[in-house]
């Protein structure tokens, strides 16, 4: 019989908490900016998150100026966070995040431990809005997954979830798994979307849809799902403008398999648990302009953050949380420190939902920093805002804004030399 | 070679039929439950509010009011006995009307002549103090303390479990297609049921074949009986919205039942419904958009602000309803040896221990069977990771390393628990089994990141069960085709792959 159950206690300078690529490019740039002391907690067998399953290509054109497949991808940075061996545990999974930054893990290896962090970077990414989510009537069969889990299924452990497959949503992973199912033998009827627009990136909807004569039905929902052991068939319905379904439009689609891609979710249960304020709108952590949250010493990044649409930026933004921690824990030996005092908002209007960092430090900004954010509707030929008080420091015309593809703009220290104290920076679309 | 001869077969793997097996097993007989599905739990006592309540609700006199009564008060033990989760939360029955407080005085008067305890009303004022979120409209409630709230799947489980290990055999996959009475020279008359897995004999029948016991019973009988499929609707809600209220909620009861409640779960989610919808279909599980409108309609009238965007599921159930709202538990009057536990509506889980009491009395009636000298009573549950404490983690962790490596994030399962679900007798065979057993796949991802890794988990733990192979709930419900590219290079021998490999010619 064990006579002790002890719990093992390790201290860390910063803890990164997921080893996908948020996690894996703040880690390696915490480490580059001085940092000696950096683990990363990964709850798979291996680095490298979602991009494992994602074999398709189309990364890294940003961040590379080449043209990646997932793994591909990761593994430029698993050999990166080799190289500088960095300290990882697999197979790792966070309990919980206490606001004085101590870390519960447990792994069957190590058992329930705990870490001491100066600092931490959330970096747990997202996970997939289930059906439950859209009460979709009918019955409840095998056969019905979101798009995620059915590339899991295709792509890492070979098997094809369907036949003949109905797609409801056109979120990217939905566009990426219609092209790949169909090449791996099935049939892929329809896309059919809520909106009167696609959630997904422009080039995905061409590579994907039309070039497999896929049909994307915009303004469209599944109403009834049948059968009661596997899917036999989908009901569509068109949808009015306040999305509800159109009686008499409904079309029967015979089908074994049902797949969701209706949006992403940060999974911040982690977060709440440390006391880190969410934003309602990302249902990610409102970050500074170090991409620190409301609890200081936590840092966020990646898609636990907001959702993002290229893994290119969810590396340049972890890095830029990476290096933001290691000066934390520098500055925090040091005795020294940003006050939050002089933090100001930034506030978003006219079509823009969000912006990343919500709020910015001017005095202690890096020379400049970047803001993202998505609009609301798809708009055209207008303008990106940027007023600093009454001064409008940027104005920046964009043929076509649309929610599915995330903006940024550069904000640069000086923009905000002068800004008074009462002061706001406004980000806002414009017609002229 | 002589056949086997049971002394009694239970025909449906319920709460019912698993607490009369375990009730069976306390003797000395040979003893057989058939289930129509793969697993224990899989009809009516799967989908339903997992209330175990008070007694206060049927009439007085009636079989319901008695067994409901009888079995509450046997839960707080069972569950140590059987590690089950239930929690003694107590309910309310709130009245939104001053016109209506005479009616909840009556239910109170009633709930005293069944013979329920600590019954009270509390006004406005207090009830507030209970539950903050409680209707504007709300007056005065019935609080009833004894009220309780258990996991279904974990208490049908446990009871089959115990049956199991105390000798009683299951055979799943087995619907019964008939059943008749077979004579015998000199010897008394058997039972012969008829099964797709065979045939069995023996000398007493249960029927506990929930919406289905009409089928049976009229198969043997010529007075007939009539269960109609009620159709209950429900919305279940994160457990980020579990607290929204801490007793379980009632409206007054109408004639169709109890009405929409609200209440916390065992597990700490949300639970709002349900509907009651008279329908033919006797697997007309599905959900409507109606439905799940009423339930938001109705459940806002007694309880305010309820977080429905925080709704993880939504899914429905079918009571056994039989015409007379009363259960129908007795030997059947032209079929000696055929034992009804019929109607087993609401209350009916909450009933369940009483059930299995009531119909092992009738019985060993008919049987006469000594103690089962070898009866253990007690099951080890599978442990629970959620609000363990970490010395005790680490405990089991030493003992197996598996329970230290998460597969449900959402709901904190680890693989020891999912293999320990597999190896149980009965034991979980499709993914629907293992969420059941240890309440994987019921978080807020819904199974969406667990659902590959479970899957290997089966096929490594069941012998008859590869990759491919593994359902959802049992034969019809593969989760997936086959390999990728099935159909595209070669010709398949599977033959719904022909349009696949026309297409691709």
């Amino acid at each position: 019989m064990p006579s002790t159950a002890t719990i093992q206690t390790l201290e860390r300078d910063i803890v990164v908490v997921g080893g996908g690529s948020a996690g894996l490019a703040a880690a390696i740039s915490a480490r580059d900016a001085g940092c000696e002391s950096v683990l990363v907690l990964e709850r798979e067998p291996q680095l490298g998150g979602i991009l494992n399953q994602c074999i398709h290509n189309g990364f890294g054109l940003h961040a590379f100026k080449e043209e990646l497949t997932g793994p591909e991808y990761a593994a430029r940075y698993i050999s990166q966070a080799r190289e500088r061996q960095i300290e990882h545990m697999l197979r790792t999974t966070v309990l919980d995040i206490a606001d004085d930054l101590t870390v519960t893990a447990v792994s069957a290896e190590r058992g329930v431990f705990r870490i001491r962090a100066k600092a931490v970077v959330l970096a747990m990414g997202c996970r997939e809005c289930p059906r439950g989510a859209l009460d979709i009537c009918g019955t409840r069969p095998a056969g019905v997954y979101t798009a995620g889990t059915a590339q899991r299924l295709v792509n890492i452990d070979g098997l094809m979830p369907g036949r003949e497959v109905v797609i409801l949503g056109s979120g990217d992973i939905g566009l990426i798994m219609a092209r790949r199912l169909t090449l791996e033998g099935a049939h892929v009827a329809c896309v059919a979307e809520l909106m009167p627009y696609s959630g997904g990136l422009k080039r995905n909807i061409v590579q994907c849809l039309d070039d497999f004569g896929i049909p994307l039905l915009l303004s469209h929902t599944v109403v009834n799902v049948e059968g009661t052991k596997r899917v036999e068939a989908v009901t569509i319905a068109q949808v009015d403008e306040h999305l509800k379904p159109i009686p008499g439009t409904e079309v029967r689609y015979p089908c074994d398999t049902l797949l969701l891609s209706v949006g992403l979710l940060p999974e911040n249960e982690l977060s709440r648990q440390a006391g880190v304020r969410i934003n309602p709108i990302t249902r990610g952590a409102f970050v500074d302009d170090s991409l620190m949250t409301s609890v200081p010493g936590v840092f966020a990044c990646g898609n636990v953050l907001h959702v993002h649409d290229l893994v290119d930026y969810v590396s340049e933004e972890s890095a830029h949380a990476g290096a933001s921690a290691a000066r934390y824990v520098r500055q925090l030996a040091e005795g020294a420190g940003r006050g939050a005092s002089d933090l100001v908002p930034v506030r978003v209007a006219g079509g823009i939902r969000y912006s990343v960092p919500a709020f910015v430090s001017p005095a202690n900004m890096d020379e400049k920093i970047t803001l993202r954010f998505r609009v609301g509707a798809v708009y055209q030929n207008r303008y990106v805002s940027l007023y600093v008080g009454d001064r409008r420091v940027q104005h920046r015309r964009k043929q076509i804004l649309a929610p599915g593809e995330m903006q940024e703009l550069t904000l640069r220290r000086e923009e905000l030399a002068g800004i008074a104290p009462a002061d706001e920076i406004r980000l806002l679309l414009e017609e002229e | 070679m002589a056949e086997t001869v049971y002394d009694a077969l239970v025909v449906g793997a319920g709460v019912s039929g698993c607490s009369i097996a375990r009730e069976f097993s306390r003797l000395d007989g040979r003893f057989l439950v058939l289930e129509a599905e793969d697993d224990v739990c899989s009809g009516t006592s799967k989908a339903n509010s997992a209330i175990v309540h008070a007694g206060f609700d049927a009439q007085t006199g009636t079989l319901m009011a008695r067994l409901n009564v009888e079995g509450t008060s046997l839960f707080p033990e069972l569950s140590r006995e059987l590690e089950f989760g239930f929690r003694q939360i107590g309910s309310l029955v709130v009245c939104t009307n001053e016109a209506d407080l005479p009616a909840l005085q009556a239910l109170l008067e009633r709930g005293h002549a069944n013979g329920v305890h600590d019954l009270r009303i509390v006004g406005r004022e207090e009830l507030v103090r209970m539950e903050p979120n409680i209707s504007d409209a709300a007056v005065a409630a019935l609080w009833a303390p004894t009220a309780g709230i258990c996991d279904p799947f974990e208490l049908t489980d446990a009871l089959a479990e115990n049956a199991a290990a105390n000798g009683v055999e299951f055979r799943f996959d087995a619907p019964v297609t008939g059943a008749r009475r077979r004579k015998r020279d000199g010897e008394p008359a058997l039972w012969e049921v008829t099964t797709p897995k065979g045939t069995f004999l023996s000398h007493v029948v249960v029927n506990a074949a929930g919406v289905h016991a009409d089928e049976l019973h009229n198969m043997v009988s010529a007075s007939r009986i009539s269960i109609t499929p009620r159709r209950g609707q429900y919305e279940l809600l994160d457990t980020t919205a579990g607290d929204h209220v801490r007793h379980t909620v009632f409206m007054l009861p109408t004639k169709m039942g109890k009405g929409v409640l609200v209440t916390p779960t065992i597990h700490g989610n949300l639970l709002v419904g349900p509907t009651a919808e008279d329908i033919p279909d006797k697997s007309g599980t599905q959900t409507t958009p109606d439905g799940l409108a009423e339930v938001r309609r109705k459940s806002a009238l007694t309880v305010r602000d309820i977080p429905f965007r925080e709704t993880i599921t939504s899914f429905s159930g079918l009571r056994a309803h039989q015409p007379g709202q009363e259960f129908i538990i007795g030997e059947v009057e032209d079929a000696p040896g055929f034992v009804d536990c019929a109607g087993i509506e609401s209350p009916g889980l909450s009933a369940s221990p009483a059930i299995g009491r009531m119909v092992a009395r009738i019985v060993n009636g008919i049987l006469g069977l000594s103690p089962n000298e070898g009866f253990v009573p007690t099951r080890r549950g599978i442990p629970n990771l959620r609000d363990i404490d970490p010395e005790d983690w680490q405990r089991l962790i030493q003992e197996d390393p598996a329970y230290g490596t998460i597969v449900c994030r959402c709901c904190r399962v680890s693989e020891a628990q999912i293999r320990d679900a597999c190896r149980r007798v009965p034991g979980a065979r499709s993914l629907d089994g293992v969420k059941h057993r240890t309440g994987a796949c019921m978080g807020r991802c819904q199974a969406g990141f667990c659902t590959p890794r479970i899957m290997e988990i089966i096929s490594e733990e069941v012998a008859s069960i590869d990759l491919a192979h593994v359902t959802k709930s049992g034969p019809g419900s593969r989760m997936v085709v086959g390999p990728d590219k099935q159909g595209l290079a070669t010709a398949s021998d599977e033959k719904d792959d022909s349009r696949g490999g026309e297409r691709n010619a």
